[in-house]
Parts: structure tokens; sequence; C-alpha cells
């Protein structure tokens, strides 16, 4: 892999952005409602007014440029909603929060789901292999609305180990932490499993077997760099999903990261609050994606971007 | 003979082979799979066949039967209207089943086809189909589904466009990811060097060895797209009141866990063994399938 | 390295933990949902008003036990005979949160500012009882100094109003009516209600808002009242889902909760530690009917619609809370009205129902076409929904179809009339009748059931002008009456409002309004 690779890849990135941008900035105007529309029926002066005081009387073509003109700036612009707080406000003090919960959340799963997920892989078709794919397949079936619940009522009601809510102490991490990483380390423990098995049939694995190393030698040294290939795709969109899409985590355990912000103000139609979050995802997912693409050619030399 | 020259001579010879028939004889040997089989088969026939014959409703309340525990009337319990649960849980299968397979399917072939044509193309080609995807990564769902509900109304196609709109684009991702590993191993450079077209090199030679990680992601996409569903009838897209799907059943038995739990468990049981079964037919459909596997 | 930075995380968090329980008089309430903002002038919810009561202080304030009105920054008033005059006198001792002394102009500006169109509060109806208050919010008067408020001295504030309002004292405890700081708003603009910024006239200042966290306040050492206050703080926690309320409840992180998980209301009920508290409030359950479309445009079938269903049941088995069924449109002990049930109870109904559906041509449900029924996403909303839909289906033979919509999609189609029954709540804004029955005015914004009457709109135009408390109600009667016939509203319920409040917590009482000023609370 090159630099002139990489900063191509970097380069690329700007007439992107703009492209989301543009596209979100249009889109999320077409849907109905505005952030004005409440239960109470405003009058339409008083509607004119709210309008003029975000500048959305003006045509869209001039709300846009006007957008590009402080996005430039790094403005965000300020939020419907949150009357007095601007959007790069809102970002600044929620997204820590969300760093920290999906990074925990991601260690969990990560520690969690290679082990279990190369276990099985390594004695396919014992027991060694049926447990930790059952737990696998009920952290699938049973999403965080669930999990969340019935751990806070285990150990945060019941045996009264754990706070129930909250995000002040090392304690108040953990339910959370453990919510969130258990959907993902279901995922990853399946994929790491599938990836491994696949490789596991491969012609140099089997020269390697034939040479007479042992099976977990064969596993760390040569299996696991090609067979966690879909792992590693995966983990691109899940990486930023698991920063930024905690909603339910944290509604569940109270918890003041950017999750909720991405239903929140796509439902109040805070539009200044969904393109800055939009646009946020959108340079998570590109920068992940792009980790993810030096990976691979990290891990298995045969991959070539030209 | 070398190795290589081995597989182009095969890659040559299986041509007018049966994969199909050779595939299903080797699911056939694997219990697991049958089994895993032979279980959907049997809830598909229970989702579609009992309430033809069963008198009771899904909707039928009962409001003085509220979260009743399962009894012989009621096997599985009430809800919070007294409706029973085993009947919401059989009209629910026919939804999430039905929907679950069929948006992933949709999702697993828009993402096989688009993720092997970008990594087999390689260069710039991949960079803007993958720049694609980063870019509809990035659209805010709940407005894409809140237009296009304006535009379309909310019918059932829209349900799975919905549904199968997020999921292939990960599917994408990955079988992108394995092409790019494979496309310069030796049999795909020996088949280029013999001439063959690339269409056919993508379709024959690239795709049935992504399979064992496609059908891997394509077990797991089953499970969430039948809870994306819960997320989709919240927007008004998808089952209609009093209709229920698995994953609203889920969703509301979680609300009632302390004081019902069944309304919980039993929705909760019902997924997994559906998932089980995918996964043990999965694991089976891939050493099926599996080019390397036949060559045992 | 990483053991030590656990140690200290441990020692901060007990460190935080001690603090807690080192400062008894600290009140940690859930608040529902984040609030929008602390602006008296511009809030609309729920949450936010909670926070403003206990911020500000209007004129008047409110006795929680008797909900009548008691001296807040005026410390007496008085009314001219024809009840169109307000002289109020203000407080020597009322100060702002930064000492400055409230003044009668402190009024004058703040309720122009609620006025100015270019604030565009969504409250800004609130001040049109003052003299000239519709037209220059409306922007028919540029001249502010038209409006009735005069300030003849600092401590006197003389208000005209546009009719004699026998409810505008209550109205003054309403946070839109509160009192601004004019050199804080007009410096800091739309940042003046941030912690580092804001000054504030009631009995707390804001110490601390992190979003989605908490919002903390202080007992303000410069309030008139301050010996009368017992707390030091107060904690408002903006927690949106009702099961990690209670959860927080249990454990005792809260004294008071904003509500009760509705599947755990049978629970709490049988709890008889006494934290379970109920009481009825001012708000109403209903659908609205779209006179407009067919078949519904039919008043003998909405008739038939409203007859067929069984309240009591919907109370007692869906939504479970203890609500009064409404058989009625306004809720009852609203400013002293009781309105009669007009819709019967017993058996009869069911049978009357099936009689009048004929008589619309539509002998049990035969060629009536599916009623529609639209709601906003919710589980509690569904519910109800499903279990109508099955009475009307059994009682009468009449389809319904149910379908849902997110919040403002939900919006734009009551706005838009493209409905043809859709579900509805409305909580009074003030203790009066008006506040329910003004809304089915011809051209009321609120209106969407796209309904008119004539002799209606008389009734409630009359009303308003009328002084004696008696004929007034007897007006609102005559409008109950007429809706009820006319039935553009289906009522279901009363709402009631639940929520767990600690033994811990004294002062605290029940009222229909649910206003409970801090200032007289206390921690045992």
């Amino acid at each position: 892999m090159s630099l002139k690779y990489l900063l191509g890849r970097l380069a690329v990135m700007v007439p992107v952005f703009f492209l989301v941008v543009t596209l979100v900035f249009f889109m999320i105007r077409f849907a109905p409602g505005g952030p004005f529309s409440s239960e109470k029926s405003v009058s339409p002066a008083i509607l004119k007014n709210l309008e003029a005081k975000y500048h959305m009387d003006e045509p869209l073509s001039r709300q846009y440029l006007h957008y590009l003109k402080d996005l430039l700036h790094g403005d965000l612009g300020p939020s419907f909603k949150h009357a007095n707080r601007t959007v790069n406000e809102i970002i600044a003090e929620a997204l820590p929060v969300s760093l920290e919960l999906g990074l925990l959340s991601l260690t969990w799963a990560l520690m969690i789901g290679i082990c279990a997920g190369g276990l099985a892989a390594l004695k396919p078709n014992t027991s060694w292999d049926y447990i930790p794919m059952s737990f696998a397949i009920l952290g699938i079936c049973l999403p965080t609305f669930v999990v969340g619940p019935v751990l806070v009522l285990v150990f945060g009601v019941w045996l009264q180990w754990l706070p129930v809510a909250g995000w002040e102490s090392w304690q108040d991490r953990v339910l959370p932490s453990l919510t969130l990483g258990f959907a993902y380390a279901a995922y990853i423990s399946r994929l790491t499993r599938g990836g491994l098995m696949e490789i596991r049939m491969q012609d140099f694995i089997r020269t390697a077997r034939a040479k007479g190393l042992s099976e977990s030698d064969i596993l760390l040294k040569h299996s696991l760099r090609g067979g966690l290939l879909p792992v590693i795709s995966y983990l691109g969109p899940a990486l930023a999903g698991i920063i930024t899409g905690a909603l339910v985590t944290e509604t569940i355990f109270n918890i003041p990261g950017l999750g909720r912000f991405f239903i929140e103000s796509a439902v109040n139609r805070d539009y200044t609050v969904v393109m800055g979050t939009s646009l946020l995802y959108f340079t998570l997912i590109f920068v992940c994606n792009f980790l993810v693409d030096i990976f691979y050619a990290l891990l298995d030399p045969r991959v070539k971007y030209v | 003979m070398s190795e290589i020259m081995a597989q182009s001579q095969s890659i040559v010879n299986e041509e007018g082979q049966s994969l199909w028939a050779d595939a299903w004889f080797r699911l056939k040997k694997n219990h697991l799979a049958v089994l895993g089989l032979c279980f959907l088969v049997f809830e598909m026939m229970l989702f579609f066949g009992v309430p033809l014959i069963s008198t009771v409703g899904y909707e039928a309340q009962n409001l003085e039967l509220t979260l009743a525990a399962p009894s012989f009337q009621h096997w599985l319990g009430t809800d919070t209207l007294g409706r029973d649960l085993f009947q919401r849980l059989l009209y629910g299968g026919r939804i999430s089943l039905t929907v679950g397979i069929l948006a992933s399917l949709v999702s697993a072939i828009v993402g096989v086809i688009y993720g092997s044509v970008a990594g087999f193309l390689g260069g710039k080609i991949d960079g803007f189909l993958m720049r694609v995807v980063d870019v509809l990564y990035a659209l805010p769902f709940i407005f894409l589904v809140i237009i296009l509900m304006v535009y379309f109304g909310r019918n059932l196609i829209l349900l799975f466009v919905a549904l199968g709109l997020t999921q292939w684009l990960t599917m994408a991702r990955i079988v992108r990811g394995q092409v790019l590993s494979l496309r310069h191993k030796e049999f795909i450079e020996a088949a280029k060097s013999l001439g063959i077209r690339q269409r056919k090199i993508v379709l024959r030679h690239l795709i049935p060895n992504t399979l064992g990680a496609v059908i891997v992601y394509l077990t797991l996409t089953v499970p969430s797209v039948i809870l994306e569903e819960a997320f989709l009838s919240y927007l008004g897209l998808g089952v209609q009141a009093p209709m229920a799907s698995w994953g609203t059943l889920i969703k509301e038995g979680v609300d009632v866990m302390d004081q019902a739990p069944w309304l919980l468990f039993f929705p909760a049981l019902c997924l997994s063994t559906t998932l089980f079964s995918l996964n043990f037919l999965g694991d089976g459909l891939r050493d099926a399938l599996d080019p390397k596997g036949a060559k045992d | 390295m990483r053991r030590s930075t656990l140690l200290s995380c441990l020692a901060f968090s007990l460190g935080i933990s001690k603090l807690l329980f080192a400062t008894p008089q600290v009140l940690n309430i859930g608040n529902g949902s984040e609030p929008k903002d602390l602006d008296p002038h511009t809030v609309t919810g729920v949450p936010e008003s909670q926070i403003i009561q206990n911020l500000f202080e209007g004129l008047v304030s409110k006795d929680p036990q008797t909900l009548k009105p008691v001296g807040g920054v005026a410390e007496s008033w008085k009314v001219s005979k024809d009840g169109r005059t307000y002289i109020f006198k203000i407080r020597k001792n009322a100060k702002w949160s930064n000492g400055d002394p409230v003044t009668s102009q402190d009024f004058i500006f703040s309720w122009k500012r609620l006025l100015d169109p270019q604030t565009a509060s969504e409250y800004a109806y609130q001040g049109y009882y003052i003299r000239g208050g519709r037209d220059f919010n409306l922007g028919k008067v540029k001249d502010s100094s038209q409006l009735g408020l005069k300030a003849p001295s600092p401590e006197t504030l003389e208000v005209v109003l546009e009719n004699p309002t026998p409810y505008f004292l209550s109205l003054l405890y309403h946070h839109s009516l509160y009192p601004v700081h004019q050199t804080t708003v007009q410096k800091h603009q739309m940042r003046w209600t941030r912690p580092e910024n804001i000054v504030s006239n009631g009995p707390f200042t804001l110490q601390k808002w992190e979003m989605n966290k908490v919002i903390s306040l202080q007992k303000s050492p410069h309030h008139w009242d301050a010996p009368q206050v017992k707390l030091e703080g107060v904690n408002y926690y903006p927690i949106e889902k009702p099961e990690t309320e209670e959860k927080l409840f249990q454990v005792k992180k809260l004294h008071v909760t904003g509500t009760v998980p509705t599947e755990k209301i049978a629970y709490w009920t049988k709890d008889n530690s006494g934290v379970f508290r109920r009481h009825p409030y001012l708000g109403t359950y209903f659908y609205w009917m779209n006179v407009t479309r067919p078949p519904i445009n039919n008043k003998l079938v909405r008739k038939a619609l409203a007859l067929a269903i069984d309240r009591e049941k919907l109370v007692k088995f869906v939504v479970k809370g203890g609500q009064a069924p409404a058989e009625f449109f306004t809720p009852p002990g609203i400013g002293d009205f009781h309105p009669k049930a007009l819709l019967p109870k017993d058996g009869s109904r069911i049978a009357e129902a099936k009689k009048l559906l004929e008589q619309a041509g539509f002998p049990q449900g035969k060629g009536l076409p599916s009623i529609e029924i639209l709601y906003n996403t919710s589980d509690a909303h569904k519910k109800i929904a499903e279990a109508i839909q099955q009475m009307w289906k059994e009682n009468l033979g009449v389809q319904a179809t149910l379908y849902n919509q997110e919040w403002k999609v939900f919006l734009d189609t009551q706005h838009s009339h493209n409905y043809m029954v859709s579900r509805a709540g409305w909580i009074a804004d003030y203790n009066d009748p008006n506040t329910f029955l003004d809304m089915l005015t011809t051209g009321n914004g609120n209106n969407h059931a796209a309904w008119s009457n004539t002799s209606y709109d008389e009734l409630i135009a009359k009303a308003a002008k009328e002084k004696s408390p008696q004929k007034r109600n007897q007006l609102f009667q005559k409008a109950e009456e007429i809706l009820l016939e006319e039935l553009p509203v289906l009522p279901l319920y009363i709402y009631t409002r639940i929520y767990l409040l600690s033994t811990d917590v004294q002062g605290w009482y029940e009222n229909v309004e649910d206003v409970h000023p801090l200032k007289y609370v206390s921690l045992k």
C-alpha cells in the first residue's frame, strides 16, 4: 500500500463529504413536519417570526449556501430544540461520553467475541463450539432493549451490586457497556468462527497441519490473519455504529451520550442537529472503513489497492 | 501436475457438472442441517396452517383475562389486552419469518453482487463503489423511510425495500473484503490467464468462494431484520395493529417481564429456535456449497 | 497505572456519594425529557415549566393546598368594579438573584417581550387578556405603549384587561407571565438562560445544567421569602424511560418520579408503603372526529360510535391508572365547573347506538366503510385504539382499521385534516373551562375536527364577557351539551397524575393542577 493511495483516499473524502452535506440537507426538508410544528397550533404570524429567527424563511438554496459557509468555518449552527446550545456544543458534550461507552463496549465485544469464536473454531462440533455459539445466538435474538432491563433488574434492583442508571462513577460503566457489548460480541463470535472455519480448509493450513504444527499454533499463526477478514469488514461500520447508535442503551441507563440525538433530532426535525450528527457519523464511517482497508492489507499481503 | 494446473483443470472440467445436485447430496448427509431445515418447514406449516383451523383469532380480546399465565385454554398465556399469545405468535411468525428471510435474501443478493464487482475490479471503480456505500450509510435512515412513505404509502414492498436498504451495505463490504483477498490467488489468476470472461470469473469462481462468510452474515441478518421491523412499525411502516410481529411482541414483553415473563420468554424462544435452525442450515449449506470441500 | 486510575475513580465516586449524603436537604426529581430551554416566554413543555416555576416567580403564587392565589412578587392587589383593571403592589424586598430589586418595569418589559412578534412566543396568547395584547402580537399595532400596562411607581403595576377575566389571577401563575431580567436578556440574547448568565427571581437559582444528565438548582439567598425555603438544592434528572425512573426510585436515588410505567401501576397500587400517588388532573384524552369525512360527517354515525365505547371497561382494563371515564369533554372541577354526564353508562346505550346506526342507513354496520383511527406511535395509544376497535366490532359490527404515524408526521396529518378519527389529548393551560371549550370555536387553530357551530361560538363569546361565575358555568354547560350532541370530539377519559413520592418528602400536596411549589417542600 503506497502513501499515494493513503493520501488519495483522504483527498477523496472532501468531495464525498460535500456530497453527503448536500444530500442530507435537501433530503431532510422533504419529510413532513418541521422544527416548529407542535401540538398546539401556532399562529401564522408567530410561525413566520420563528422561521425568520433561524433564516428558514429564505429560499432553500440560500439556506444551503448559508449552511455551507458556516460549515467551512466549523460552525454547525444553533440547535432548534435545545435553544441555548449550538450543535458544536452538543457534540462536544455528548461525544466523549459516547466514545467512552463505545470503546468499552467494543473491548468487551472483541474480547468475548474473538475468544468464543476462536474456541468454537478450534474444536468444532464439540461443546466448546456449541455452548459459546448458543450464547451468540441468544445475544443476537435478545436485543439491547431486552438485555439492558434484565441486567438492571438482576444486578441493580435485586442484588444491588451495581447502579441501575447514571453516568458518574466507574460502576455506572459496567452494565451499559456489557449490554451494548453483548450484542456486538455475538456477531463477532459468529463471524470469527465462520471465518476461521473457512480458512482451516484452505491449502496452506493443510500444509501446515501436514507439517505437524499443533492446531492452536495454526490458529494463532496462520488462520487468525485471514480468518478475521469478515470480522474486520464488519468492524468498520460496527465501530461507527457502536459509538453513535447506542440510543437504546443510553435511554435505559440514562447516559448523556450522542446516540439519542440521532433519533431525537430526527423526531423533532431539529435540522441542524440532524445535519451535525449525520456528518459526524459519515466521518466516523469513512475513517473506520479507511482503517479497515489498511488492516486488510496488513493482515493479508495479497490485498492490493491498485 | 502442479497445483495451479490441477485447479485450473478442475475449473474447466466442472463446467458441465451440476453443482446444485452435488451440494444437495452433501447437505442431506449433514444431520444438523437437515434438522434445521425440517424445523423451519414445520414452523412454516404451523404458521400458515393452524390459523386456518383455529377458532380463536389473534385479535380477539378478553379484557377480563389480561396477563393470564399459560393454561389449558391459553397455551402460552395472554397479553395485556387478554389476547391469546399462541395465536399472536403464529400470525406474527408469518410476517416475521417471511420478512426476515426475504429481506435478508434481497440484501444478500444485492450486497454480494455489488461487493464482488467492487472487489474484483478494484482500483478506481472499487474506490467509487465503496464511497457510494459510505454515503448511503450516512443518510439518516428515519428520514429516508418517512420520505419513502410519503411518496409510496404504507405497503409491503416498501417494507422490504426499507429493511433491505441498510442491510446490504455491510454485506457488500464483507464480500468485497473477501474478494480483495481472493482475487490475486492462483486459481483466479489462472482463470484469467486462460481467458475466461470476467463475468464468469466473478459468478463461477469468486462468489462461490465468498459463500462461507456470506451465509454466516446472512443468518445474522435474519434476526436483525426481524427486530428492525419493530422499529419501522414505530414509523408507521410494517405490520399494523392489532396484528403483531415477533419484534413487537418481544418489545411488549419487556415492559411486563416482571409480572408476566412468559410474554417475553415465548417470543424470544421462537426467535432463538428459528435462528438456531437457520444457523445449522446455514453451516450445512456452506459446507455443501464450498468449492474447496468438494475436493475432499 | 491502571490500578491507580481505578482507585482514584473509586475515591472520586465515594466522594460524590458522601457529598450527596452529607447534604440532606437536596430533592432529586425525575423530570421526563430534557428541557428545551428555561426561558419562561418561549418554552411550552411540562418538564420546562416544572423547573421554571421554582426558578422564577410571578406576581401571584399559588397555595398548593387550596390552589387559591397568594402573594408572589406582588404582596397585594386591587380589582376595579368592572373587573377589568388590576393594581398590583410589588414587594419592596422582591429581588433578582443578582440583588437587583424586582420592579413594575420588569413586568412591563417582560410582558411586552412575551407579546413582541419578534420573540415568536407560542404562548403569546396568554398575554391576549391584556388590552391591546392581541393586536400588538399580530403586528397590527406597532406601538407597545398602546398596551394596557402602566407603572406609576416601581412598586405599582396597573394592568387593564380586554374583558373581565375571572381567572386572570390564576393565569399569573403560568410561566409565560413571569418576569425576566432585562439587562441579562438583552446582553446574552439566546444564551441568557445558561447557568453562567441567568438571573432569576424565584426561590432557587440555576447552578448547573448538564445536558441529558442533570439540572441543579440552589436556594437563592436574595429571594424575599428565603427564610421559608427549607431545601438547599434541587436536582432535576431528565429521564425519558419510566422504567429507569422507577428503578432509580427503588434504589432511593430519586424522591419523586414523573410517572409510573403503565404495566407497573397494578403492582404499585398494592404497595402499602405510601409512596404511590394518584390524583385527578385537568386533562382529557379524546378522539377528534373529522366532520368533513364520510361516513364520520354523519352525526348519527358519530353518536353511535361514541355510545358503543364502554369507557368504564376501557379505563379499568386498558388504561389502568384509575382514570375517570369521560362522559363529557371538560374535566370536572376545573374552575369550579362540573359538567353533567351526557353519555349514558348503562346497557341501554348499546341498543341506542345500534338504533342510531340503523337510522343512519347502516344496519349492523352493513355498508359502512371501515373507520380509520390514526394515532401517534406509542404502546398506550395503540392499546386504547385496539380496544376501541374491538368494542365497535362487537357492539355495532363496525370495522375499524388502525394506523400510526411518527409524531411530526402525525401533527402534519392532523393539521391538514387528512384523517377520519384521530387520537388527541388536551391539558389545561389555566384553571378554567375556557381552556378546553374555546378550542372548538370556529377557526380556532386547534380545532382539528374542522367543526363549526354558530350557536356554540356565541356561547363561548358570551362566557368570555360574563362576570358572574354561576352564569358562566351555565353557558359552559350549554356548550358541553352541544358538543356531546354533535360530537366533533369523542371524549374517552379524564387524566390522572400517577407518580411515586418518597415518604421523606414533606409539604408536597396533591392538586388537580399538579403544582408543587418547592419553597414549601422539605425532607425528613
